[in-house]
């Protein structure tokens, strides 16, 4: 399932083929799916004996990509990326446009060609195009719009004996993740969302939790691991293979101090392996949550992976095991956890 | 000035409030008809009153640095809580909540000292080796700076006067005021990361008028940017700053209700940072707000200095606000 949801495209804005398939997967376990007006999924799993507090697991649809701005007289392509892509690794990529995965490459003048001083320089976004082999502009829009998306065209594979590499799995993993716990029972009542366009600003979980208004939130989410050669240890943020992490602050929000107590709790419980993050940089889907409406209390457990933003990121099955332990062993417990909505001292 | 000293030296890096409300809650409880605090660990003060509901914040939070990495000799790896200068940080002491020290110290091979960023920075808690600082910290703990409250003559210096200022102008108006409004006095959490919990308790409040009680900046040292803002020539009433236009009107009544009361006051334009009132202002369907701002100069340094003046000023300001607006 994790492979198909990984193949699936859904660029920000763009997420109706993820989303059709959390729809599918997720219906033969609730009745009460709804999608609203920017494409947020919210399905509510009723628990066997809820206490009355609204629970809420959150993850991602979207993923990183590109969005075409111009066909240019020639045939080529000229595009933007859409969300938080590294420029230096867009070269020579191979990638699939529009809604009839229409396969290009991003070109770049072949290095004979190049002066000296261009080939030390980064080139720019500006300066890349698509090449979709389309004889002139008329050829190339019979295939392609204006404004029509691109995604990187990668496989999902296995790497060695632990690890998968593929596009998206932020935050494919987190929809991978709640499609697995909405199988199981829960004394709780459960709200599973599935968000919109977080890579271009936490835009669809600002919406669907100022409606929501849960008491608690825990966020599914790919984080970066930079357990990789030149990293110093105090910079990896996390490892690999020393399972999922949990946030305690990033940019965008502070975690719950008492929530976070709760999950690292239980973890050590149920001897279910975790990692506290070691970067604060970045944001997720938490920092729309936590301070919407009248606030929220958020976590964040996150699956280390390396080269996020990439169409070969890198996961650990290891720590995929562990991430879906440790969220289902939250969501089975989270009736003995008291929110703090509000404390009166007086 | 004796609480303003306690409240300067209390312990609360963004999220890690409960300590300063805890000391707020303590001083005021006698004078609120009640008090509650909110999932966000914003304090909630209210004297109720059958007039406007208006609403006060001055945040509670601080800047700070929590660890991210212990490495083998026992040094600490940390990350800013808030915006932390490197220069301002190096070769300051932070403190811990169980009240171990450290010193911010750099990685001497970094090739330019002006080069340095936070990742060449390091805590030296004296620990001998990973084993023994992790008896006395964990990943994920927070530190504050460390500063000294001193007064000079009309002067204050301490840490942490941003925005510990705001929160004693809060809790001595407290104490004196007396009107028929509605009245919340709301201490703000998580400000200096992103004025994130004045965004829900003004959600959950949703006032006529609000008004934030910080610090700004001044133009009144040598050879500094132009700033029309000096110590010691009274509290200011903002106009504008980065987060938020303050509402016109408002800003003439807090000024009508200052020249009435002849409490001398400032006009402020602060060209760069933002307040409170950058998130309250543009909660549910708008909040007209306003903000009072404590002069103060060396703002996220250990050695922050305000005018006593001022604050008292400020005091009276939202006493008689609360009550004429």
């Amino acid at each position: 399932m994790l492979e198909t949801l990984c193949s699936l495209h859904g660029v920000s804005g763009n997420e109706h083929k993820v989303r059709d398939f959390v729809i599918q997967n997720i219906s033969p376990y609730t009745d009460n799916i709804t999608v609203d007006s920017m494409g947020n999924v919210i399905a509510v799993k009723k628990g066997t004996n809820p206490t009355g507090k609204k629970v809420m697991v959150c993850a991602h649809m979207d993923e990183v990509g590109f969005i075409i701005s111009e066909i240019c007289d020639n045939g080529f392509l000229k595009f933007k990326t859409v969300g938080g892509i590294d420029h230096r690794i867009l070269l020579s990529k191979k990638v699939l446009v529009g809604k009839d995965n229409i396969p290009g490459v991003i070109g770049v003048k072949a290095v004979h060609l190049q002066s000296k001083e261009s080939r030390k320089s980064v080139i720019k976004e500006k300066d890349m195009y698509i090449d979709i082999g389309a004889k002139d502009k008329d050829d190339a829009m019979k295939k392609v719009s204006l404004g029509d998306y691109a995604s990187f065209d990668s496989v999902y594979r296995k790497l060695g004996s632990t690890k998968i590499k593929a596009k998206a799995l932020d935050d494919r993993i987190g929809c991978y993740a709640l499609l697995e716990a909405i199988k199981e029972e829960y004394d709780e009542d459960i709200v599973f969302s599935f968000s919109v366009q977080e890579e271009v600003g936490l835009r669809g979980a600002r919406v669907l939790s100022h409606r929501e208004k849960a008491d608690v939130c825990i966020v599914l989410e790919g984080t970066n691991a930079a357990d990789v050669p030149f990293s110093s240890d105090h910079t990896t943020v996390t490892n690999q293979g020393e399972g999922p992490s949990l946030s305690i602050m990033d940019g965008a929000s502070v975690s719950n101090k008492n929530l976070n107590g709760f999950i690292m709790k239980l973890a050590k419980e149920n001897h279910i392996p975790y990692q506290i993050k070691k970067s604060h940089a970045g944001g997720n889907d938490a920092g729309a949550i936590a301070y919407s409406a009248s606030g929220c209390e958020t976590s964040v457990i996150s699956l280390p992976l390396r080269y996020i933003h990439s169409p070969v990121s890198v996961g650990d099955v290891r720590d995929i095991q562990s991430y879906l332990k440790l969220i289902k062993c939250v969501l089975k417990n989270i009736s003995e956890y008291q929110p703090r909505r509000k404390e009166v001292l007086k | 000035m004796e609480f303003l000293e306690k409240l300067t030296q209390s312990f609360s890096p963004s999220g890690r409030e409960e300590e300063i409300c805890d000391i707020i809650f303590e001083e005021i409880k006698d004078y609120a008809d009640s008090v509650y605090k909110d999932t966000l660990g914003n304090l909630i003060v209210r004297k109720e009153g059958n007039g406007k509901k208006i609403m006060f914040s001055a945040h509670t939070d601080e800047i700070g640095i929590m660890i991210t990495y212990i490495d083998d000799k026992g040094f600490l790896r940390f990350s800013p809580i808030g915006w932390v200068d490197p220069f301002y940080a190096l070769y300051q002491r932070v403190k811990f909540q169980s009240g171990i020290t450290g010193v911010i110290s750099y990685e001497e091979k970094t090739d330019a000292i002006k080069d340095i960023k936070m990742k060449n920075l390091f805590i030296d808690i004296g620990a001998k080796d990973k084993e023994e600082a992790q008896k006395m910290v964990s990943i994920g703990d927070t530190a504050q700076f460390v500063g000294d409250f001193v007064i000079n003559g009309d002067r204050v210096m301490s840490k942490t006067l941003d925005n510990r200022a705001g929160v004693y102008v809060l809790t001595e108006a407290i104490k004196k005021i007396k009107s028929n409004n509605d009245l919340y006095f709301v201490f703000t959490s998580q400000e200096e990361v992103g004025l994130r919990g004045a965004k829900t308790s003004t959600f959950d409040i949703f006032p006529d008028f609000a008004i934030a009680v910080d610090v700004t900046d001044t133009g009144d040292t040598p050879e500094c940017n132009y700033m029309a803002v000096s110590l010691g020539d009274g509290p200011c009433i903002k106009i504008k700053d980065q987060s938020v236009i303050c509402d016109r009107e408002l800003v003439q009544r807090i000024k009508s209700v200052a020249t009435n009361n002849s409490i001398p006051y400032q006009l402020e334009v602060l060209e760069h940072g933002g307040t409170d009132a950058g998130a309250m202002h543009i909660t549910r369907s708008g909040v007209k707000t306003g903000a009072i701002s404590i002069p103060t100069r060396y703002i996220h340094s250990t050695c922050e200095t305000c005018d006593i003046n001022d604050i008292k000023n400020a005091i009276l300001l939202v006493e008689k606000i609360a009550d004429e607006i």
